[in-house]
């Protein structure tokens, strides 16, 4: 078990963590070109920097930081930039998912405008995953409840003073 | 009733399993991806799209709408945990 001591070592280092994490999280999303990563990988990352705030304190500290509304709308933004990537080859002339037609708003050629818009994408499901991976985390552990919900290392500090 | 499924089931799971001798080998260089498919990806991928990933090329520019349809679903997933798992206590 843990004693009051070492709750105090888990909360400092978590936070200390959490910003090399998410950063780390970015890199992968914005490199997923030249090394491995992608969209996927670094959505996943970036949700593991919140899951390890519940871990150390509980739900409702790690949703001062990412509260449900903005979790939500993000899931919703995430899809809807991938979508709309879509659409916007369509509107300006090309086929659905066409990135090389981009290059008449973006000032690249149409090679690079298909790197561009496949950057585009990986961002929106980056966006997605991570807030897809929060929410389900937020409602199972909590078991729906998140106001009423205890984590393991708070149980923990109740039973040693 | 249960002596009909179980024959159903097995003789399903046999007919898939006789269609499965005539698949390629395993890692075989002459099946049909791998000589049509593959190589026209990896030709053509810095030439069409300047990437050195082709994994992210095929997963974002070839295969574009497959990841569209991968996003929706785990997006599908979330807002169905949501829905069924989410209690709002009043007060």
């Amino acid at each position: 078990m843990v004693s009051r001591y070492e709750n105090v070592l888990i909360e400092t280092v978590s936070r200390l963590l959490v910003p090399a994490m998410q950063l780390f999280g970015l890199y992968v999303i914005a490199h997923g070109h030249g090394s491995p990563g992608g969209g996927f990988q670094g959505g996943c990352i970036l949700a593991a920097s919140f899951i390890l705030l519940v871990i150390a304190y509980d739900i409702k500290q790690a949703k001062n930081y990412m509260s449900e509304t903005l979790n939500t709308i993000m899931c919703c933004a995430g899809v809807f930039i991938y979508a709309g990537t879509g659409f916007l080859c369509v509107m300006l002339g090309g086929n659905f998912l066409d990135y090389s037609i981009l290059h008449k708003i973006l000032p690249v050629d149409p090679i690079k405008a298909r790197y561009m818009g496949m950057l585009i994408v990986e961002i929106g499901v980056g966006i997605a995953v991570m807030s897809v991976m929060i929410s389900i985390f937020f409602n199972i552990a909590s078991r729906g409840e998140h106001e009423n919900s205890v984590s393991v290392s708070a149980n923990d500090r109740r039973s040693y003073g | 009733m249960r002596l009909i499924a179980i024959f159903a089931v097995t003789i399903t799971g046999f007919l898939l399993l006789y269609a499965t001798i005539d698949m390629p080998n395993w890692g075989d260089p002459n099946s049909p991806p791998n000589s049509h498919v593959s190589p026209r990806y990896i030709e053509k991928v810095i030439p069409e799209t300047a990437t050195p990933n082709i994994v992210t090329a095929v997963l974002a520019d070839y295969r574009g709408y497959d990841t569209l349809g991968e996003t929706v679903v785990i997006f599908t997933a979330g807002i169905v945990c949501l829905m069924l798992l989410r209690r709002y206590s009043n007060g």
